[in-house]
């Protein structure tokens, strides 16, 4: 049984169709990544599992469990984080602040405080800036505070969404290097990257994505070497 | 100099008394990201209900100050479920003419159940020693009636009321138990959090139509102590006792930055001591058009008001 089941999923903005019927799996301890173009979907997919979007066709499962009808708020605790595009840490709030957000669906207290301890190990500079307003942070940091304030729900899989958008490209290998990590701590990645080059280097398996559709899927290294890939979103 | 201090601690009193209904306000804008029309009008539900509750003979002032305070909650959130959760994704115009329709309903419900008759409230501290005397010349006299005082014979140069000494210490422990709760609970960084940034909310597991249920609790709740306070000191209800206070709350809660806390409370003190300012030197028939005159030159001076925020909203 995957971790992740996906099964026909078809989601409409209005009338407009911005899913077609995707179906793909995620595998316990794997980095899957979504790639393709602005607009394919990947996104709307991601907001789909979490629950921000209803699906109007088509069953999410996570760990055997039909999640498709429950909240974007429920399915935190059942073990998924969401790491959103464009970081969206709240700004008005001390990183401190934020990362304990993270933790809101946890109970026990001495149990948040060693993820505190670990995610604070992993993201020194967080530790650093514990009690600066995320607002002051920059882009990179930003990211970072987003990315531990979803490692403090201890989520079995976390999504993220466009982690490199609009960051240096020092940062940029520094957040794929720190994704990998988190990996083989055992959580389980689902990626959703503009920068297939990069997407497709950490990743174990791939999907692309076209208006709508998965139009190819295969391991990673396969899909470097793909023509179609290659040409469409590697610029070879 | 004492008339003045009397004028000064009576515009303190009104003043706290527009605080408690503008935190309800600036709260609910804060979160919902409405204005909630319907907010001054929870107020007179508020005073009809310790109105009737203290018209029984068994009734305490305690318990009929909880009646209140409950009846307010459950209305606030029960309106909210109903006529503002539909809207969630409305343009923010059909929510706003919902919240004057809820206005104007709960007003007409009030006619047709207590009659447009005026009501004489009896106020929570009836019967309770005034809590300063001042005569001239002579040290303050505190919890001390007229009949038992010492100088008996002579005039007071200013008498602080129990109501308008209750209305400020109960507004100051009510907000500094709000800004605890805010800043030091989980359910208080879930209203920050979602004041900033809904869809980010939910991803933390932070059940967003709870919070905003929360916050209209909370600010309904706000509403009925301000009612009682606000009855106790000025003792007239009627269906439309509620629409003024409540516009110069909103005028408050837009003064001090609508969305922040703090300044909910600065902007609710400082109209009041203006209100009452006016009436007493300037005119009483003119100090509304003062008080929006003031309102209008802050938001020219500064258009988030005193403590807005520039861009992003805080609760």
């Amino acid at each position: 049984m995957a971790l992740l089941e996906i099964e026909g999923l078809e989601v409409y903005y209005g009338s407009i169709n911005a899913l077609k019927g995707i179906s793909f799996n995620v595998e316990q301890g794997e980095i899957i990544a979504l790639i393709g173009a602005n607009g394919a979907g990947k996104t709307t997919t991601l907001h789909t599992i979490t629950g921000l979007i209803r699906a109007k066709q088509g069953t999410i499962r996570l760990a055997g469990k039909d999640i498709t009808k429950s909240p974007a708020h429920k399915t935190v605790a059942m073990g998924m984080a969401h790491v959103p595009e464009g970081r969206r840490v709240f700004a008005q709030l001390s990183v401190y602040e934020n990362l304990m957000l993270g933790a809101y669906t946890r109970k026990d207290k001495a149990e948040i405080a060693e993820t505190l301890e670990h995610v604070y190990e992993r993201f020194p500079r967080l530790k650093e800036r514990r009690r600066q307003s995320a607002g002051t942070l920059s882009g990179g940091e930003q990211q970072m505070l987003a990315m531990g304030r979803a490692l403090m729900s201890k989520p079995s899989i976390i999504l993220m969404d466009e982690p490199s958008m609009g960051l240096s490209p020092l940062y940029v290998s520094e957040i794929f290097d720190i994704i990998t990590e988190i990996n083989k701590t055992g959580t389980t990645v689902l990626l959703v990257e503009q920068n297939a080059k990069k997407a497709l280097s950490i990743a174990n398996r791939a999907y692309v994505l076209e208006t709508g559709k998965i139009v190819l899927s295969g391991n990673a290294s396969e899909l470097m070497n793909n023509e179609q890939v290659k040409k469409a979103y590697l610029g070879e | 100099m004492l008339s003045f201090i009397s004028y000064l601690t009576s515009g303190l009193s009104l003043g706290s008394i527009y605080a408690l209904i503008a935190l309800g306000y600036t709260m609910v804008y804060g979160i919902a990201k409405m204005l909630n029309f319907a907010h001054g009008d929870i107020i007179m539900v508020g005073g009809y209900a310790a109105f009737i509750a203290m018209s029984t003979s068994w009734c305490p002032v305690w318990l009929a100050l909880i009646i209140s305070v409950t009846v307010c909650t459950v209305l606030g959130v029960v309106i909210e479920k109903v006529a503002y959760r539909p809207l969630r994704s409305a343009p923010p115009l059909a929510v706003l003419i919902t919240a004057i329709g809820v206005s104007y309903l709960l007003q007409n419900i009030a006619l047709l159940t207590q009659t447009a008759t005026p009501k004489t409230f009896k106020s929570v501290a009836a019967g309770a020693p005034p809590f300063m005397i001042v005569y001239e010349g002579e040290p303050p006299l505190f919890f001390t009636r007229l009949s038992d005082s010492p100088y008996k014979n002579l005039t007071p140069a200013l008498t602080v009321s129990m109501e308008t000494f209750l209305s400020i210490t109960v507004s100051i422990v009510i907000m500094v138990g709000l800004t605890l709760f805010i800043n030091k609970t989980k359910a208080g960084k879930a209203m920050l959090a979602c004041a900033e940034d809904r869809g980010a909310a939910q991803l933390m597991g932070i059940n967003v139509n709870g919070t905003i249920s929360l916050t209209f609790a909370i600010g309904s709740a706000l509403a009925a102590v301000a009612a009682v306070l606000m009855c106790s000191a000025y003792p007239q209800l009627t269906p439309y006792t509620g629409s003024m206070p409540g516009i110069r709350a909103f005028v408050a809660a837009v003064f001090g930055g609508i969305g922040s806390i703090p300044g909910a409370m600065i902007g609710g003190i400082l109209l009041g001591i203006i209100e009452l300012l006016s009436k007493a030197y300037i005119s009483s028939q003119i100090s509304d058009a003062i008080l929006f005159l003031v309102l209008i030159v802050v938001l020219i001076i500064r258009p988030t008001g005193i403590m807005g925020k520039k861009i992003n909203e805080k609760v």
